[in-house]
C-alpha cells in the first residue's frame, strides 16, 4: 500500500488488528501523518482555538455581536499548518476526493470522545456548497466528512451562489446577508460539519438559520481550526 | 454529451469567436479537457458535430484495469473513486495528473482534427545571438543541424558541465524555425524553464516564445517555439517536429513513466529528438556503446580549461560531527587553507534536515574565519523553499558569500567563481551523476577556471570513485578531440 500523499510504501507491523483491517484502507505514511499537528493544550471552550483563556477574543466578539450565540460550541482536531494547507488544497480545490479518506478514522475517534453524549439526540448536517461550486469540484468535502460519522444525517441547508451574495439583492435583504437558505426545519439538535473553522462566520450563519426555525441547539464539528 | 445532427447549421457567432482556421492555431497538437477549451458550448457542439474536435474517453477501462488517457497512468493505486456530482455516478478519477486539473472517468479529452496550421517559411535568419561559438561548440551545432536536415530520429549530445550547450542549440532551432517546424525545448524542472526563457528569447528576439510550467502566464501554448516542463507536455498530442530534451538524465523516467509517455505523445510521428546530457544514464551509455543511439561528444568547456578534479577528504568522525550539528572536522582545516579564499562557497549536504541543523554552526565557523561579515551573508536553499529563486540570485549578485543546499542545486545553476564542498559525499543521494554534476559547478568562468571540489566522507563509495574517474576520462578526451 502507498501513502496517499507522498506515494511511499506504507509499512505495517503485522498484528491481529492490522490483519483485520480491510487492506483497501487508505492512509498517510507515518512521516506525512507526523507533519499534521493536533490542537493541543488549553483551548477556547467555544471555538477550539488554542488559547489560555476559556473564551478567546474572537469568541468574545461573536458573543457581543450575536446575543444569544446561535452556536453552542465548535470542536476541531487539527491546526491549519503548512502541510495541512497543502493537503486541503489538493483535496478540496484540486478535487482529490480520496485524500479525504485519510481523515476517516481520526474524525470518527474524536467524535466518540467529544460528541458521544449527542449520539442519540443529534443529527449531522454538512455545510453545503453552492450548485455551481459543487459542479466544479465534483464533491462536497463537508458531506464526505459527515458520511464518516456514526449518526444520522440530512441536508436541510442550501447555499446561494457567491455572486448573488455579493450583490445587494432582494433575497439578501430578506435573509440578512445569510448565504444559506433552509429547505426544511429540523427539530432535533444539530451537529454542523465542515472541513475548517476559520472566522466561524459561515457556521454561525448556518446555526442562526437553524435556531430561528426552531432547532433546539446547534454544535459544530470541524476537522481544522484555521 | 448531446448528439447533434450532422447537417446542423453553424451557430451564430459573437464577434470575438474565432473561425475554425483561426482555432487551429490554438488547438492543433493539443489534447485537452473541455474546461481547457475556451469556446462557447453551442459553438463547441457544432465543432464536435463537424469533427473539428474528436472526443476520447478520458479514462480507458478494460475489465478492472484503467488507463488515464492524458498521463498514461495505469496503476490502480493512483486512481481514486469519487461519487461524482457532475454525472451522479461513483467512478474513478486519475490522481496521478490531478495537479493539471482532474481527469474524471465521465470526462472526455478532445484533440483537434480541423485544418492544420500552415507555418510560413522564414525568409530571414531568426537567430539574433551575436556571440561566437568555440570550434567545439560549432561542431556540435553543425551535427544538430544535420540531424534536423536529415530528419534523424534521435541524437544524444554528451556535453560536459560548462560546455555552453544552450548556445550549441541555436543553429538547430534556427533551421527548424526557417522550415516552419514546431520546436519544443523540454526540461523536468520549472526553474530551468524560467531561466531558459529569457536566454532563448534574447537569441530569437523576433520569434514569439512561450514558457510552459505550472503557474506560468503563457497559457495559450500556440507559439512555434515552446519551452516547457515535461508535465506540461501532457496537454499536447503530435505537436512537435523537433523535441529538444535538456538534461535527459535528470528525468525521473524510471520512477515516473508518465514523463516518457508525455514526451513521446507530444512529438510528431516523424520528428527529430535531441537529447542533452552531461552525465548520461547507464541505459544511454549502453545504447551508445552498442551504436543504437547516435551521439556527439563535447568534452571541452567553452573556456577550454579542463574540469576541476574533485579530491576526497576522509573524516572518520564525520557522522558523529554531523549528529552533534557540527561540520566535518576536516572541513574546518580545509577552510583555513583554500587556494583562493575570494571564491564563494557552495556546500552540499544530503538532506533538508541537515541543511537546517548545520546552518548555525557553519555560520559561526565562517564568522570566526572572517569569511563572512554577518549571518546574512550565508543562506540555506532547498526544494519547496519559497525564497529559492531570490537566494540563488543573491548568491549570483555576491550578496551571499556561502550557500548550504541539497542536491536541488546540483545542476542548472551557474556561478562564476565558487569552491564546492560536499558533506557526507558517501550518502546514497549522491550517486555518480549527482557528484559529477555538483563538481561541474566549479571553474565555470574563464577568469577563474579552477575552483576546488572536495568530497568530505567517512569511507569512499563506488559512486565517488566512479565520478572522479569519469571527470578524469573527460579531461583526457580533450587532448584527443
Ligand atoms: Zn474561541
Ligand atoms: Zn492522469
Ligand atoms: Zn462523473
Amino acid at each position: 500500500m502507498h501513502c496517499l500523499w507522498c506515494e511511499n510504501e506504507v509499512e505495517f507491523s503485522l498484528t491481529w488488528k492490522s490483519l483485520l483491517i480491510p487492506s483497501r484502507e487508505k492512509v498517510l505514511c507515518s512521516s506525512c501523518r507526523g507533519k499534521l499537528e493536533l490542537l493541543q493544550g488549553e483551548r477556547c471552550n467555544m471555538c477550539s482555538r488554542v488559547s489560555m483563556e476559556k473564551l478567546c477574543s474572537d469568541c468574545k466578539r461573536w458573543q457581543s455581536l450575536t446575543h444569544p450565540s446561535s452556536l453552542q460550541w465548535n470542536y476541531s482536531i487539527y491546526k491549519y499548518n503548512y502541510f495541512m494547507k497543502e493537503l486541503v488544497a489538493k483535496w478540496k480545490y484540486r478535487g482529490d476526493y480520496t485524500l479525504g479518506v485519510s481523515f476517516q478514522s481520526i474524525f470518527q475517534e474524536h467524535f466518540k470522545v467529544h460528541f458521544n453524549h449527542l449520539r442519540k439526540s443529534a443529527i449531522a448536517v454538512p455545510i453545503p456548497l453552492s450548485h455551481e461550486r459543487l459542479k466544479e469540484r465534483g464533491f462536497n468535502q463537508a458531506q464526505m466528512l459527515t458520511e464518516f460519522l456514526p449518526i444520522e444525517s440530512c441536508s436541510p441547508l442550501e447555499r446561494l451562489h457567491g455572486e448573488k451574495q455579493s450583490k445587494k439583492t432582494k433575497k439578501e435583504r430578506i435573509t440578512g446577508g445569510n448565504p444559506f437558505k433552509l429547505k426544511e426545519t429540523i427539530k432535533k439538535q444539530v451537529i454542523l460539519v465542515d472541513d475548517i473553522y476559520t472566522t466561524g462566520a459561515t457556521l454561525h450563519q448556518a446555526a442562526r438559520l437553524l435556531i430561528d426555525s426552531g432547532c433546539p441547539a446547534v454544535y459544530s464539528y470541524t476537522l481544522i481550526r484555521g | 454529451m448531446t448528439q447533434l445532427q450532422d447537417d446542423k447549421e453553424l451557430p451564430h457567432l459573437s464577434s470575438d469567436q474565432l473561425s475554425p482556421d483561426q482555432l487551429s492555431a490554438y488547438y492543433s497538437g493539443k489534447r485537452l479537457l473541455r474546461n481547457e477549451i475556451h469556446i462557447q458550448e453551442v459553438y463547441f457542439q457544432w465543432l464536435l458535430s463537424k469533427q473539428y474536435f474528436i472526443p476520447v474517453p478520458a479514462i480507458k477501462r478494460k475489465l478492472f484495469h484503467y488507463t488515464c488517457q492524458r498521463c498514461g497512468n495505469s496503476r490502480r493505486s493512483l486512481f481514486g473513486d469519487i461519487p461524482c456530482a457532475s454525472c451522479g455516478e461513483t467512478h474513478v478519477y486519475c490522481r496521478k495528473c490531478i495537479m493539471m486539473g482532474r481527469v474524471l472517468a465521465c470526462d472526455f479529452l478532445y484533440y483537434w482534427n480541423g485544418p492544420v496550421i500552415e507555418r510560413t517559411l522564414l525568409q530571414y535568419e531568426p537567430c539574433t545571438w551575436e556571440g561566437t561559438l568555440t570550434s567545439t561548440q560549432e561542431k556540435a551545432a553543425n551535427r544538430i543541424v544535420k540531424a534536423i536536415q536529415l530528419q534523424e530520429k534521435e541524437l544524444l549530445i554528451w556535453a560536459v558541465c560548462g560546455s555552453g550547450k544552450t548556445e550549441m542549440l541555436f543553429a538547430g532551432i534556427s533551421e527548424g524555425l526557417k522550415k516552419g517546424l514546431r520546436v519544443c525545448i523540454a526540461t523536468p524542472r520549472t526553474d530551468v524553464v524560467q531561466e531558459l526563457k529569457p536566454r532563448i528569447q534574447q537569441a530569437f528576439s523576433s520569434i514569439p516564445i512561450e514558457a510552459l510550467y505550472g503557474g506560468s502566464n503563457d497559457t495559450e501554448a500556440k507559439a512555434q517555439l515552446i519551452i516547457s516542463t515535461t508535465h506540461q507536455l501532457l496537454r499536447f498530442q503530435e505537436a512537435f517536429d523537433i523535441m529538444i530534451i535538456d538534461e535527459i538524465d535528470a528525468f525521473p523516467f524510471h520512477s515516473d513513466p508518465s514523463l516518457l509517455f508525455a514526451v513521446q505523445r507530444s512529438r510528431k510521428l516523424k520528428s527529430t529528438s535531441i537529447y542533452l546530457t552531461a552525465t548520461p544514464r547507464k541505459q544511454h551509455q549502453m545504447q551508445i556503446l552498442l551504436k543504437q543511439l547516435p551521439h556527439f561528444f563535447v568534452p571541452v568547456r567553452y573556456h577550454g580549461h579542463p574540469l576541476p578534479v574533485p579530491y576526497m577528504k576522509m573524516s572518520i568522525s564525520l557522522k558523529k560531527d554531523v549528529q552533534n550539528n557540527h561540520p566535518p572536522a576536516s572541513f574546518v582545516s580545509w577552510l583555513k587553507k583554500r587556494k583562493n579564499p575570494n571564491r564563494q562557497l557552495l556546500i552540499f549536504v544530503p538532506t533538508i534536515s541537515l541543511v537546517e541543523s548545520l546552518l548555525a554552526s557553519v555560520t559561526k565557523l565562517l564568522l570566526q574565519e572572517q569569511m563572512i561579515k554577518n549571518k546574512f551573508e550565508i543562506a540555506s536553499v532547498y526544494a519547496n523553499d519559497g525564497a529559492r529563486v531570490e537566494k540563488v540570485q543573491a548568491f549570483r549578485d555576491k550578496k551571499l558569500v556561502a550557500i548550504m543546499t541539497t542536491t536541488i542545486l546540483e545542476r542548472g545553476v551557474t556561478f562564476p567563481s565558487v569552491d564546492v564542498a560536499i558533506f557526507d559525499a558517501g550518502h546514497d543521494v549522491f550517486d555518480e551523476a549527482a557528484l559529477v554534476q555538483i563538481a561541474g559547478r566549479a571553474g565555470r568562468s574563464a577568469e577563474d577556471p579552477k575552483g576546488e571540489v572536495v568530497f568530505f566522507h567517512d569511507g569512499k563509495t563506488e559512486a565517488m570513485i566512479k565520478a572522479v574517474e569519469m571527470i578524469k576520462e573527460m579531461n583526457k578526451r580533450i587532448a584527443d578531440f
